[in-house]
């Protein structure tokens, strides 16, 4: 019964996922087709004017630019189902390589902040729902109102000023430090330029997080069940602990898994701040150098990355959670 | 003070600070932040509030230009985004199909990333300031259009909707009497709040490099350009900018919210 069960979720889930990466590489496709942006300029680059009419004819015959649209299309579906997703023309290597290298760095960060941020913002939410009414409560209610309002590569430039040029605790940027060999990088290293940047990517999601908890421990407080055990003498922590926890902890883990898409724009802004070599630096540049293959293999990246945090939101909230799955079966 | 003058009083504040802000941006010429160069990289002082540039430009002017080009965008985007989430809540209302496909279109564009959707659309505009100006306002609806229709389908299964419907009202005196008194307060809220987004996007896409030229005053160019003069100190170009915007924002999203505590009969006297 429960396995059905599961494989018929999976099952739906997946042809969602389907039919999503169809539309969106579709549409993806028509919108980068639409450009006014020369694919053979920005392949040749700045050499544009020893290329001669003939070499650019060569080039666009070899990149099949002459096609029409369609069959441009659908070779490059085809060639995606075979694992092909391209070639860079700015990084002059497989998309593929370029976005997994990337992906993994920005993993890093985004992994880093995702945790910090929760626990954060789970813990602020519980003291600032507890404390209800106090200055407390209205202190990192207005953190949280003014976090929300801030503009992360903002924040970015600060803490870069105050912690890299005016301490000189953090390097100032990049993922590695400059001149040394990528073997040779210590993980130190790599720790100490990527918690600036995380520090800066968490902010985004705490505000939301933080909101989120303080509202359902207030309304969890004001239960019934709740002045029962009170009245059995359960007060403090213990009382948060056992009634409240258990009640608020789900839906804020299923919500922060559904951030996965604004944690995704945080981090292309605080990779630009930084210089750190992820996939939202490489989604500008693929942008602004107009590297077609590079950015639609980005966007179908990206779109997997935020499916998989949906779909983690919706297991837990629907699979995981007792009080639902009772409600179903 | 009771709660509703209260909030009366921080829409007015709110509501005139943002005023004097378009005012001031208006009535600024080009000349006002022109290149100076015997005063460049000047730190803040009395008379250069926000210091100078390295072109000796007043940042404090440039800044000002900057946010009510910010506010503009803003207003435009979140405008055409509140007109096509009207329409998309009103076709989702027509019947189980359409309603269907626009959940769907929802989805669709809440499953990319919303600075990867306006990356691309800037790139298929060849980016420029229309391609930013196209990019926010075609990807704001999705929040509001999910609000607008869940409305509606709470209003349509109303006791009072099915009487007049029994009673023989037409499809268009229903809509009027029952329908618009709740979408409209909703509808113009929801553009309210659509503008923190959308000039937060808007300086973000342009502190990463799409749309505006590099002499344009916007604050996203300008964060962007104070980055290289970060690492010698010079750090009133990144801040006074940044917290200008902090603020904006901030204020649009308190006249919004304070606009809804008064509009919403269930919420007006709560906290």
């Amino acid at each position: 019964m429960y396995v059905k069960r599961f494989v018929h979720y999976f099952l739906g889930k997946s042809i969602r996922l389907a039919t999503l990466l169809v539309a969106v590489s579709i549409l993806s496709f028509i919108l980068v087709d639409s450009s006014p942006i020369d694919p053979v300029r920005s392949y040749v680059g700045a050499d544009m004017n020893r290329v001669s009419p003939e070499q650019r004819q060569e080039i666009a015959e070899y990149w099949g630019l002459n096609e029409p649209s369609y069959i441009q299309f659908s070779n490059w579906v085809k060639a995606i189902l075979q694992g092909d997703l391209g070639t860079s023309l700015i990084y002059r290597s497989p998309v593929k390589d370029v976005i997994a290298e990337r992906f993994l760095a920005s993993l890093a960060l985004m992994g880093v902040a995702w945790v910090l941020s929760g626990v954060i913002g789970f813990l602020l939410g519980i003291v600032s729902g507890m404390k209800e009414g106090t200055w407390l409560d209205r202190m990192i209610k207005g953190y949280c109102y003014t976090l929300a309002s801030t503009p992360t590569f903002w924040l970015g430039l600060l803490l870069l000023m105050v912690f890299s040029v005016w301490l000189g605790w953090f390097p100032v940027g990049l993922g590695t430090p400059a001149g040394v060999v990528a073997e040779d990088v210590s993980f130190m290293e790599k720790l100490r330029h990527l918690l600036l940047p995380a520090l800066t990517l968490s902010v985004v999601g705490i505000s939301s997080i933080a909101l989120h908890t303080r509202q359902k421990l207030i309304d969890v407080l004001n239960s019934d069940y709740i002045r029962y055990a009170k009245s059995k003498g359960t007060n403090g922590w213990k009382l948060i602990y056992h009634h409240g926890l258990r009640n608020i902890s789900l839906p804020a883990i299923s919500l922060h898994f559904a951030s996965f898409g604004e944690i995704f724009g945080g981090a292309v802004l605080a990779e630009q701040v930084f210089s750190y070599p992820g996939l939202g630096q490489a989604v500008v540049d693929a942008g602004l150098g107009g590297d077609v293959p590079l950015l639609l293999g980005i966007v179908l990246c990206s779109t997997i990355f935020v499916f998989v945090g949906n779909l983690f939101a919706d297991l837990l909230y629907n699979v995981v959670n007792p009080q639902i799955r009772r409600g179903r079966g | 003070m009771n709660l509703r003058i209260r909030t009366v009083f921080s829409i007015l504040i709110s509501f005139m600070l943002l005023l004097i802000v378009i005012v001031v941006g208006l009535l600024l010429g080009e000349d006002s932040f022109a290149i100076n160069m015997e005063r460049k990289n000047q730190a803040p002082s009395y008379d250069h509030l926000f210091g100078t540039d390295w072109l000796g430009r007043d940042m404090l002017v440039r800044t000002i230009k900057g946010l009510t080009l910010s506010i503009g965008v803003g207003l435009l985007a979140a405008f055409s985004s509140t007109l096509i989430a009207l329409f998309l809540s009103l076709l989702a209302s027509w019947n189980n199909l359409c309603d269907r496909i626009v959940t769907w279109l929802i989805d669709l564009f809440l499953s990319v990333p919303h600075i990867v959707i306006l990356i691309l659309i800037s790139f298929s505009l060849g980016g420029g300031l229309r391609g930013v100006i196209m990019g926010l306002a075609l990807t704001h609806w999705p929040h509001l259009t999910r609000v607008l229709r869940a409305e509606m389908l709470q209003v349509r299964s109303m006791e009072y909707v099915g009487v007049s419907q029994r009673l023989g009202k037409s499809r268009l005196w229903i809509a009027r009497h029952h329908y618009a008194p709740h979408l409209l307060p909703q509808l113009f809220i929801g553009f309210l709040l659509l503008f923190p987004h959308a000039i937060l996007h808007e300086a973000a896409i342009t502190f990463l490099g799409f749309g505006l030229p590099a002499e344009q005053p916007a604050i996203g160019i300008i964060l962007s350009e104070s980055m290289r003069y970060l690492s010698i100190g010079m750090w009133w170009l990144a801040f006074f900018p940044g917290l200008c915007l902090l603020m904006v924002v901030g204020l649009f999203d308190m006249l919004g919210k304070n606009l809804r505590l008064l509009v919403d009969p269930f919420h007006g006297q709560k906290s």
